[in-house]
């Protein structure tokens, strides 16, 4: 089985977010960047797979700057094979310039697999795999929490609003994979000696604007200073009439 | 003139609220745009329950797209249906929910139009002629403003954000069969949730739990205040107490988990992590219950009471069933 998995560097989650001078991006100085923590379940995904099918290749492709070729590492001492840096100066707030950046390393890689996390925690854009799986015509699921795969056909879980779709799938296919589909490997240190020697192969590429302009990036609004109506169950009472008379929400 | 297509959502037949909020959100696009029409577009295996509703939030036009595979989400016949209608239409926006389905629909519909796509939109407008949208990233410590060049803008409207509006127009119906198949992805089956389980994306009130709640069986205490609010409410968790398989990554509130909006968020035994706070600050009321009066929740709440969970939302719950009885 021939699986690609394609990662982000992302700051990690407890980032406290600076606007950078320029208005439109984050200040990275002192920012810790990591695997996009959903990436981590299709990383996971992936070694799980050839694991089972006994053979196979984890291909992880990253799409950023050279620094990106530190979180391919962390994907290879989990145990992928080789990696392949997408390197661009930047990642365009289009995500449809990313997918075609993507799609045109994949179109030849004869995978049976391509899998994306659900969303990058930075960007939020939530779109990145899906759009590859249309520009190389291949079925697509996305939030993939279960699945099961036998004889070239694939059934997977996503959650929806109430409840969970089942879904069935041909393969070769893309997933984008959601928490809960299993439980990341932490890099042990042999891995970690290991992925030191895997192949890295940095091809440099030139990605579109597309047509999306960033106008600003902006702190989101300050939350007024609320108040601390009382203590203990004595209290419920003003709350109750606050929320009913001042902030009228019930 | 400008044309805006909002896109519906049914399930088992009936129109989902949200598609309320898609029309409430092309609408206001429209009326930016300036002299637009607002054509809602839904679906189906045959007529969508509700969906003549939707003139009353401002669609000029309800088209009601049927297959007999429609009836369960299709993702590429409804993307193959939506994309034909588009470019058929001349519009100058599509507008879909951020919902489970929109999200995994607008990115195969922006692909095949070879246009970019503006996911969880909180906020439109329009400049010069092109759309401005402001969406949150970082799980919303920083909103990013972005122009949409080029048509047509498609975006997705975050839940809970854009309130319907009445705003009566026509709603003239046409309803129109559509040739070809589900595609290669079938959904099978939907595993409902229990009747009634709201999910905390689009739940008007949220009550949430961490750690505090010291393990997951007192979690009861949380579904039995949610209850209270008569079925309008969820009941969300930290991270650290999904984490801990106390409960279902579906109803985690944070960077990692759902970034929600509801009308009241209770907060209850949440210390309130950077990434947590991430996730609920667009909540219109925050209202903080935990003992430790320096929690960091409470800066963010609007309402707090310092006190022992297990005496303050007993009686809170029984305060609204006051209300509500």
């Amino acid at each position: 089985m021939k699986i690609a998995v394609c990662i982000k560097r992302v700051p990690d989650s407890e980032t406290r977010v600076k606007i950078a001078s320029d208005g439109k991006s984050i200040d990275e100085a002192g920012v810790k960047f990591i695997l996009n923590p959903y990436d981590e379940f299709a990383v996971e995904e992936a070694l799980r797979r050839k694991e089972k099918a006994g053979a196979g290749e984890v291909v992880v492709i990253a799409l950023g700057p050279a620094a990106a070729q530190e979180t391919i590492r962390t994907a290879l001492a989990m145990g992928a094979d080789r990696g392949v840096l997408l390197q661009a100066d930047r990642i365009p707030a289009d995500g449809l310039q990313a997918a075609t950046a993507l799609a045109a390393e994949l179109k030849a890689g004869g995978y049976d697999l391509i899998l994306f996390g659900k969303m990058a925690i930075d960007d939020y854009n939530h779109q990145v795999g899906p759009m590859v799986a249309e520009l190389l015509d291949l079925p697509c699921v996305t939030t993939v929490a279960h699945l099961e795969i036998e004889n070239g056909k694939g059934t997977a879980e996503r959650e929806i609003e109430g409840g969970v779709e089942v879904v069935e799938f041909p393969l070769p296919a893309v997933l984008t994979t959601d928490k809960g589909l299993n439980e990341p490997r932490y890099p042990a240190l042999k891995g970690i000696m290991a992925a030191k020697k895997k192949p890295l192969d940095a091809k440099p590429t030139t990605i579109a604007a597309g047509g999306l302009d960033v106008l600003a990036l902006m702190p989101p609004p300050e939350r007024q200073a609320g108040k601390i109506v009382g203590e203990g169950a004595a209290a419920v009472a003003e709350l109750v009439r606050l929320l009913r008379e001042e902030a009228k929400v019930l | 003139m400008s044309r805006v297509l909002a896109v519906l959502e049914q399930r088992d037949g009936a129109l989902r609220k949200v598609s309320h909020e898609v029309v409430t959100g092309a609408r206001r696009l429209a009326d930016a745009f300036g002299n637009s029409t607002v054509d809602a577009l839904v679906m189906a295996a045959g007529a969508a329950r509700g969906a003549d509703a939707v003139g009353g939030f401002g669609a000029d036009k309800v088209i009601t797209l049927t297959n007999a595979a429609f009836g369960s989400y299709a993702p590429e016949g409804y993307a193959r249906a939506i994309v034909d209608r588009v470019k058929a239409g001349g519009y100058d926006a599509v507008v879909f929910a951020a919902s489970a389905t929109g999200k995994d629909l607008a990115p195969r519909v922006a692909a095949r139009l070879g246009r970019p796509l503006a996911q969880e939109v909180t906020d439109v407008a329009v400049e010069g002629g092109a759309v401005i949208a402001i969406r949150p990233v970082y799980a919303g410590k920083a909103l990013l403003k972005i122009k949409i060049a080029g048509s047509p803008a498609v975006l997705s409207l975050r839940p809970n954000v854009f309130t319907p509006v009445q705003r009566p127009k026509a709603g003239t119906a046409e309803t129109a069969s559509v040739d070809g198949s589900a595609g290669r992805v079938v959904v099978k089956q939907i595993k409902a949730a229990p009747a009634g389980t709201l999910d905390v994306a689009e739940a008007p009130i949220v009550v949430s739990g961490g750690r505090g709640l010291k393990e997951p069986a007192n979690f009861k205490v949380l579904e039995e205040l949610a209850a209270a609010f008569g079925g309008r409410a969820a009941v969300g968790a930290s991270r650290a107490v999904v984490d801990a398989g106390w409960r279902p990554h579906a109803d985690q509130v944070g960077q990692t988990g759902k970034t929600v909006s509801p009308t009241l968020y209770v907060a209850v035994g949440v210390s309130g992590a950077i990434q947590h706070l991430a996730g609920m600050r667009t909540s219109k009321v925050i209202v903080a219950i935990n003992k430790d009066k320096d929690a960091p929740i409470f800066k963010v709440a609007d309402y707090g009471i310092v006190g022992d969970l297990f005496e303050v939302v007993p009686k809170l719950t029984e305060e609204i069933k006051k209300l509500h009885g």
